[in-house]
């Protein structure tokens, strides 16, 4: 597994698809930075980039490698390698490179202008989290969603509109029922809400961690109280594993039954 | 030739006065080696229009009773020590003047509203130059007029309401000046009840728990060029009627419960060149009528104005309104107020005739705002995707939002 994650790895740099990645998200910190000095405004402005990229460049970065290293696929499968291990050591090389390329790309450019000595560190490094799981979240959805389906234009619709319905019309629903049933104590509801939608969890967690959650008024009080104290935390990070295992395990499945 | 100039015996004859209230004007000095070693004592041997030199040193006294227009002055600071025991200063006389004394330790009490310097029904009073520590109360003012408090340094250590005092409160006073204070960490830091014609200058009120300014019933004040900052709950003006506001500035009031201003039944004010800047609500504005908001700046507030109800004929002109998540947020479909000539960060309109006015009108209202009014839990889709795109929806064609609620002459330029 471990070599056709070091193949899948090193492809990706050789096609500088890696690179491409890396150096938007290199621009990307240093313009913000460029243009507002404040690190931790930086950080706000780059939460809105990160829960609506990320998951985006994640599905159809993953939909298009499958598809493209199909053939490369059928030779490996043709030789005494687990197919769990080679569908993983795929999985994990593309969503590892596309990880790598936000920590650093983001990274970079904060620590040169002093994220260290800055108190938004914290922050900073949740966000660049809850970013590397989404990158794995949604790269393992669209590896599911194109091992299912042999026809790519299918494959690559199925991967944008479920990023579609998880980025905007989940929260639209979302929305409804919130109006829809507001005669009624919405509380739990909203946070189950929030918590099964990995995007939803995401921007609430980094909401949370900074000044802006104080216009979330009662309602982020009571965001704050769970998601607020260390079980809170605990518990959204263990959403956000389940939301990685998930896709995980799916593809193992899928992996063993298909028939190539 | 003699000329006969009758200004100049008045002079003269005022002069002499002057002398003469002079030469009997007596100046007792005190220190605590001394043979007038007791504030008190001296205070009682004392008669009308004397002065009262206090030296440098520690004082323990308490319930200092002023019956007497005397002149009380300290030299480098002295110390009245209350030792927490009840009021230090407690002024009962017109013409009374306190200056440059250092009071510490004014004793909490559950039934009683102790103040380190408390006036009752007495005019012209002068409180300059003193610093407060450990206080309950600061200064008190009641059912006292034509006196001016002034360049003083209120310093409190409140932690809870129920059991600390404001910096500066007047209760049924009025004509009187407040200026150049410094008022941190009491309960509210200017609080006037009952108290029309007060004119607040200059102070800086900060990290008070409750409100920086709270107004209360109080009529025809003007307060210009004060610094609210980091208070509990920001400013509170309730109840009052012709109201001035110029030149302040109302910064970090920041919290789930926090405003810069808070207007509550307030009518006929005017509201002109302040500063609103990163407080969760600018401008909080309840049931206020006839209020004219003039070339205020609204930067970085999480609201920069949340109309509640009933508020009609206001008028917004040459406001700048900068980076604010929402710039207006209401909670009908009604709408009497005029926005004109404002500027607005969010603006994406354009100026084909170059006159320096958008020719798009711009609405403030954002369908967010309208919705998070009717349901608060949708608050949670604070910067989602969907929201943007439904906001930008509305924008283009309102359907929920007020339909005349809009600027019509957008301001392409920052008004300097």
């Amino acid at each position: 597994m471990l070599k056709i994650l070091k193949y899948s790895f090193y492809d990706l740099i050789r096609s500088r698809w890696s690179y491409v990645y890396f150096l938007f998200y290199l621009a990307l910190g240093f313009v913000l930075l460029f243009l507002n000095n404040d690190v931790s405004k930086a950080v706000i402005t780059l939460m809105n980039v990160i829960i609506v990229l990320i998951p985006l460049i994640g599905t159809i970065f993953g939909v298009m490698y499958y598809y493209n290293s199909r053939e490369f696929t059928e030779l490996l499968l043709a030789q005494p390698i687990r197919r769990s291990s080679i569908f993983m050591g795929q999985y994990f090389g593309v969503a590892g490179s596309l990880s790598l390329s936000l920590i650093l790309g983001l990274g970079i450019p904060f620590l040169l202008y002093g994220l260290l000595k800055s108190n938004a560190i914290f922050d900073f490094s949740l966000l660049l989290v809850t970013g590397a799981f989404l990158t794995f979240i949604f790269v393992g959805l669209s590896f599911v969603i194109a091992i299912s389906n042999e026809n790519k234009i299918k494959g690559f619709g199925y991967a944008v509109l479920l990023w579609l319905f998880l980025a905007v019309v989940y929260d639209g629903l979302f929305l409804m029922s919130l109006i829809l049933f507001e005669e009624y104590p919405l509380d739990t509801f909203s946070l189950v809400a929030t918590a099964l939608n990995p995007i939803d969890l995401s921007r609430i967690l980094i909401l949370l961690k900074l000044d802006i959650s104080a216009l979330l008024g009662y309602t982020g009080a009571i965001f704050k109280k769970f998601f607020g104290t260390d079980l809170g935390f605990l518990v959204s990070i263990a959403i956000l594993l389940v939301w990685t295992v998930l896709p995980i395990l799916g593809l193992r499945h899928k992996a063993k039954k298909k028939d190539f | 030739m003699t000329t006969h100039n009758p200004h100049h015996k008045y002079t003269l004859v005022l002069i002499m006065l002057f002398m003469g209230s002079f030469v009997w004007a007596k100046t007792w000095t005190i220190c605590p080696t001394c043979e007038h070693n007791s504030i008190k004592q001296t205070i009682q041997l004392a008669v009308d229009h004397d002065t009262l030199v206090i030296q440098k040193g520690t004082y323990k006294e308490f319930e200092i009773l002023v019956d007497k227009p005397l002149v009380i002055k300290g030299v480098e600071y002295p110390i009245v020590d209350g030792e927490k025991k009840g009021e230090i200063f407690r002024i009962v006389s017109d013409h009374v003047t306190l200056d440059g004394l250092f009071l510490i330790n004014v004793g909490v009490s559950y039934t009683k509203d102790n103040a380190a310097i408390r006036v009752v029904q007495s005019n012209h009073f002068l409180i300059q130059n003193m610093v407060l520590e450990q206080l309950f109360f600061g200064i008190y003012l009641e059912k006292s007029s034509k006196g001016k408090v002034y360049h003083n340094r209120i310093i409190g250590e409140a932690v809870d309401e129920y059991n600390s005092g404001n910096g500066i409160q007047l209760w049924y006073s009025s004509d009187v000046e407040v200026s150049k204070n410094h008022v941190q960490g009491t309960r509210d830091g200017i609080y006037l009840e009952f108290s029309d014609q007060i004119t607040i200058t200059d102070n800086v009120s900060m990290d008070n728990l409750r409100y920086g300014l709270h107004f209360m019933f109080s009529n025809h004040d003007i307060y210009t060029r004060n610094t609210f900052e980091n208070n509990g709950a920001g400013v509170a003006v309730m109840f009052s009627k012709f109201i001035t506001m110029k030149n302040n500035t109302f910064r970090k009031n920041w919290g789930t419960a926090a405003y810069g201003m808070l207007l509550k039944e307030i009518n006929d004010a005017e509201i002109s060149g302040n500063t609103f800047e990163e407080n969760t609500i600018g401008i909080n504005i309840e049931g206020s009528n006839r209020i004219q908001y003039i070339n205020n700046d609204f930067i970085g507030n999480g609201w920069a104005i949340r109309v509640v109800g009933a508020c009609y004929t206001n008028s917004f002109k040459g406001n700048n309104f900068l980076y604010n998540s929402f710039d207006i947020s209401y909670n009908s479909k009604l709408n009497d107020n005029k926005f004109e000539g404002n500027f607005w960060s969010s603006y994406t309109g354009y100026d084909l005739d170059k006159d320096g006015i958008g020719d798009v009108p711009y609405r403030p209202v954002k369908l967010f705002s309208y919705v998070v009014n009717r349901t608060p839990e949708t608050i949670v889709l604070l910067r989602s995707l969907f929201m943007d795109i439904i906001d930008f929806s509305e924008r283009v064609s309102p359907v929920f939002t007020p339909d005349n609620l809009k600027d019509v002459q957008p301001l392409m330029k920052i008004r300097p």
